[in-house]
């Protein structure tokens, strides 16, 4: 059994090629999908990579999401598949509407290129089965619009119906400003849709897969991914 | 005195139409396109009549310095540039190094030094864009960036604003086109008042079999501009480049600053490269500096070919441009490729599918003449070689400057004498912007994209693991302008020494250079005489650590209102770690091990960062460099961590011992872990903690190790011992010397290194400017 997954590239992507090695890693069978293709029939995840698509003009992700194949993303998240956006994949899903909310501007008005610590927040969820619940990793991140912002209303309903996978934390797992490397409204990372389908998250789990290049911690992202596509496990 | 060959190519003599509109040619014109009237005279005679306007503005930007190498050529030759895992040497667009296991390495570092003077985000961002250009035109991939960047001091406004543009523009470039920034240097010195350096380095991985020359070659093939569209931006840069800046220079040098934009630079890549692998094409070039008009003539030449372009075919981006703007436009994110004849459909759909536009332009002639049309009418024809291979070349007169020679000789041994606890000295040292973490920088850039950085920026060098092998590349920028300043050979030397040291450190062996020589006006005596040293110096490094020169480039007339730059030849070498298991972090890694000195201490603190922080002078004999004693380390050190007795390793540089200790201790700053080190040597306190002395590695091993690793070192010739302990984490922080200590903890030491620079960028500026 393999896990066939769909990495898109947009004109301007850049970590495409970091997430199809992850996917390798991990024994999927990543393919990828180029932005004017059609279709996305028999593939088990579809992958937004971070990058630049269209180079962030107007807002970044605000083209890619009127790309021909992101018409076939929703239908597909729409009907219960799997759909991981990381970086400028997360800004590309909430631009479509498939996620809550906005990324904008870094508080500090500069780009963040470094590493940080999330909290596991949820285990449940077919993204972060793997991990242990508190778990603290470290993953890169590289962005210049990161910040989460959305209205009160959608906050609440995020924390409430505990959709808030990933949060920024410190070495010892606890929140504070300075833990919070962009200014994201409740320090919030990655986040979940409603049916659990749909993960974003700002961080690189894809580069985090190695010690040689800082930390491993990012792997069971996919190995959750591939184990809850197994005919073994419950949906 | 002056060579060059009067004449190439078909010697007939070509008749062309002055074209209406045109400036008439007079002795200003042409003074004002930097043309000497002796230059101007060969001009004519290769041509056999007076130049056109459009052909004026082609050898003008052909000629200019930054082009034609005219004042430093003769002195490159000096250059060791051969090796067995050398590929390519200096005449393409990059240098070429084979690193084993079928890969090959395309490097080179380039200066953007007066565009950034002048608008400092886009001229570091075109900077960062060129260099990137010089790599994939050789097929290969661009896998890493590293700045090398020099400014006044912070604090000025003027200088923190190029500054933080600059750093900015590195950071947009890189970062949208997805490649890693893994390394360089920030330096701030009076020296460099109103001259800033943008020195811009890049790494590329191909397989050997991928690489692919600028050559113009089969007679007939179709000359294809694909890209971006030319535009009136950086017309004449390479004049530009070519002179001293004034207070005159900001607005009206605006227009000659090129504008960049990284989205269509990261289509252009992979256009480029599978271009490359489509087997389409013959031969690829970026335009650069002088646009089209260096790309064609320098495809030619190397094939000894023609070229005859079509200014009509040309996609333009502003209606009514002259061919003399089309020549020499300095738009960024253009190539100029040679596809095979009938191929070029496969062109266009390749250049299509990136969303870029592609366009034949013109072709390949056999008459080797550079000729150049408008609605079929010619306006320009040129020879080709003497064009570029013609530009004459010049030995000028070199003479050391007195002033600097007092300099170098004034007393400083009244200054080694303080004693007792230096404690706040240190901290002051290792708070100044030059010691520093340079953290407010690479935070800025994003260092693990394409996830292959093993190293990355705040060590000794960045390294870049090869997929598929068990090695990895270092890279690392090295040069002390104010050594160079203080006595250019030795500076050159020493820079060169201090790259080799910083890649042994990381694990790598050194394998070849790329420079980058930062000067002032070479007409002028004294800079000659610096750049002439200097060349000399490196030459005679590399040659003995056999790491030839691939290529690089020269940056004169950094001068302003007079003043110019400390001398600053910049080498970027280049090195390949045989295994991964052998990459050595710089920081202490364990409570209780041992921390041994390779090398010795001495009495110089001639140039050091002491002398210019704590007393305010730039003075005395910069450090000796012994370079049998440098590859006698380097074998050691080398053997140590191929051995794995080593847990890091780190070289003594700016700041000396004293700051090299603390880094280690310090690591990245989450875990800092103490020291306890005791120095017995009978020299002035303030030399053995402060002193900048060469052929410096501390180590830290596991103490049961320590026989072996100081066995080692004998075998290799190098003298060392065991200084101290690391501590414990966050533990106190102690170096004894005789006569003097220095006694804190590790949070002071932590704050004052991390702290400083978003200290200063946080704060108003205390002087106008």
């Amino acid at each position: 059994m393999s896990m066939k997954v769909a990495v898109i590239t947009f004109p301007g992507s850049n970590c495409d090629y970091d997430l199809y090695k992850a996917v390798q890693q991990v024994g999927g069978d990543a393919s990828f999908v180029w932005h004017r293709e059609r279709g996305l029939d028999g593939f088990d995840a579809v992958m937004l990579p971070g990058g630049f698509s269209y180079g962030d003009y107007l807002r970044p992700g605000a083209i890619a999401r009127m790309s021909p194949i992101m018409e076939d993303v929703v239908d597909y998240a729409e009907a219960g598949g799997p759909v991981f956006g990381i970086c400028n994949g997360f800004q590309i899903l909430c631009e479509a509407g498939l996620l809550p909310g906005a990324l904008v501007r870094n508080t500090a008005l500069r780009f963040e290129g470094r590493d940080v610590f999330l909290k596991v927040e949820r285990t449940d969820t077919m993204f972060t089965s793997r991990y242990e619940t508190g778990r603290v990793l470290r993953v890169p991140i590289a962005h210049g619009d990161g910040n989460y912002e959305a209205d009160d209303d959608t906050i609440r309903e995020l924390e409430e119906s505990h959709r808030v996978v990933f949060r920024y934390v410190d070495a010892r797992g606890e929140r504070s400003p300075r833990a919070n490397p962009n200014g994201s409204r409740n320090d919030i990372a990655g986040i979940l849709n409603e049916r659990g389908n749909v993960l974003g998250m700002m961080p690189h789990p894809e580069r985090a897969m190695e010690p040689l290049l800082g930390s491993s911690d990012g792997v069971e992202v996919f190995t959750s991914l591939l184990a809850s596509l197994s005919p073994a496990s419950t949906s | 005195m002056a060579e060059g060959t009067a004449s190439g190519g078909a010697a007939t003599k070509s008749t062309v139409r002055p074209r209406q509109g045109d400036p008439e040619i007079t002795s200003e014109l042409v003074s004002d396109h930097g043309l000497s009237e002796d230059e101007y005279a060969q001009v004519c005679e290769i041509l056999g009549r007076t130049p056109t306007f459009t052909e004026l503005g082609v050898f003008s930007a052909m000629w200019s310095e930054h082009c034609g190498y005219k004042n430093s050529k003769r002195l490159l030759r000096l250059f060791p540039t051969e090796a067995p895992w050398v590929i390519q040497g200096p005449g393409e667009n990059a240098g070429v190094i084979d690193v084993g296991d079928g890969y090959a390495v395309a490097f080179k570092i380039e200066s953007h030094n007066h565009p950034s003077a002048v608008e400092p985000y886009q001229g570091a961002a075109t900077g960062v864009g060129g260099i990137l250009r010089d790599i994939f035109t050789m097929g290969a991939r661009p896998v890493a960036v590293l700045d090398s960047l020099r400014f006044g001091e912070l604090d000025s406004g003027r200088v923190r604003y190029l500054f933080a543009g600059v750093v900015e523009g590195v950071g947009d470039y890189g970062n949208c086109m997805g490649i890693p920034n893994i390394g360089g240097e920030v330096v701030f010195d009076r020296g460099y008042e109103g001259n800033p350096l943008v020195n811009a380095m890049c790494v590329g991985l191909m397989k050997k079999d991928e690489l692919i020359t600028a050559s113009a070659s089969g007679v007939g093939n179709p000359l294809m501009a694909v890209g971006s569209r030319t535009g009136r931006d950086g017309i004449h840069g390479a004049t530009f480049a070519s002179e001293e800046l004034s207070e005159d220079s900001d607005e009206a040098s605006r227009p000659q600053v090129q504008v960049g934009d990284p989205f269509t630079e990261k289509l252009l890549l992979e256009a480029s490269l599978e271009l490359i692998k489509s087997g389409a094409i013959t031969g690829i070039q970026d335009m650069g500096a002088a646009g089209i008009t260096s790309s064609a003539t320098e495809m030619a030449g190397r094939a000894g070919n023609g070229v005859e372009i079509e200014m009509d075919a040309v996609p333009v981006r502003e209606k009514g441009m002259t061919p003399y703007e089309i020549l020499l436009s300095e738009s960024q994110e253009r190539m100029l490729v040679v596809a095979k004849a009938g191929r070029e459909e496969d062109v266009h759909r390749i250049l299509r599918k990136w969303e870029l536009e592609s366009a034949v332009i013109g072709r390949v002639t056999d008459d080797g003449r550079f000729r150049v049309l408008e609605h079929g009418e010619v306006v320009a024809d040129i020879p080709a070689l003497p064009l570029t291979q013609g530009c004459p070349t010049y030995e000028r007169e070199g003479v050391e400057s007195a002033d600097i020679q007092a300099l170098r000789e004034e007393d400083i041994s009244n200054v080694g004498t303080r004693e007792g606890d230096l404690t706040d000295t240190f901290l002051e040292l290792l708070g100044s912007p030059n010691v520093a973490s340079k953290r407010w920088v690479y935070h800025q850039y994003d260092t693990t994209v394409r996830t292959s950085t093993a190293v990355r920026p705040g060590g000794d060098a960045g390294v870049i693991r090869i997929r598929g092998t068990r090695k990895a590349v270092a890279v690392s920028t090295d040069c002390n302008g104010r050594f160079t300043y203080l006595d250019p050979k030795q500076g050159a030397i020493a820079a060169v020494a201090e790259a080799a040291r910083n890649l042994v450190c990381v694990g790598a062996v050194p394998s070849a250079i790329t420079n980058c020589l930062n000067f002032g006006n070479p007409l002028k005596p004294h800079i000659y005489f610096q750049f002439r040293e200097a060349v000399v110096g490196m030459a005679e490094a590399c040659s003995l650590f056999e790491t030839p020169v691939t290529g690089g480039n020269v940056s004169f007339y950094n001068e302003t209102d007079g003043r110019a730059v400390y001398p600053t030849p910049v080498v970027g070498m280049v090195g390949v770690v045989e295994d991964v298991d052998h990459i050595t972090s710089h920081a202490f890694q364990r409570a209780g091990d041992s921390v041994i000195l390779l090398g010795e201490n001495t009495d110089e603190l001639g140039g050091s960062e002491y002398l210019y922080r704590i007393e305010g002078r730039v003075a005395g004999r910069p450090p000796a460099v012994d370079l049998l004693g440098e590859r006698r380390l380097q074998h050691a050190v080398l053997a140590m961590i191929q051995q794995g007795h080593v847990r890091s390793a780190h070289d003594c540089a700016d700041g000396g011992l004293a700051c090299t200790l603390a880094e280690s201790a310090m690591g990245d700053g989450e875990r800092p872990l103490g020291l306890s080190v005791s120095l017995d040597d009978d020299l002035p306190p303030l030399a053995v903690l402060f002193g900048e002395g060469q052929a410096r590695i501390v180590i830290s091993c596991d103490p049961d190790q320590e026989g072996e690793v100081l066995r080692l070192a004998r075998r290799h010739g190098v003298p060392a011992r065991a200084i101290g302990r690391v501590g414990e984490p966050g533990g106190t922080f102690s170096i004894t010397a005789r006569g003097a200590s220095i006694q804190t903890s590790m949070d002071r030491v932590v704050a004052a290194y991390l702290e400083a620079l978003p200290a200063i960028m946080n704060a108003p500026p205390t002087s106008g400017g």
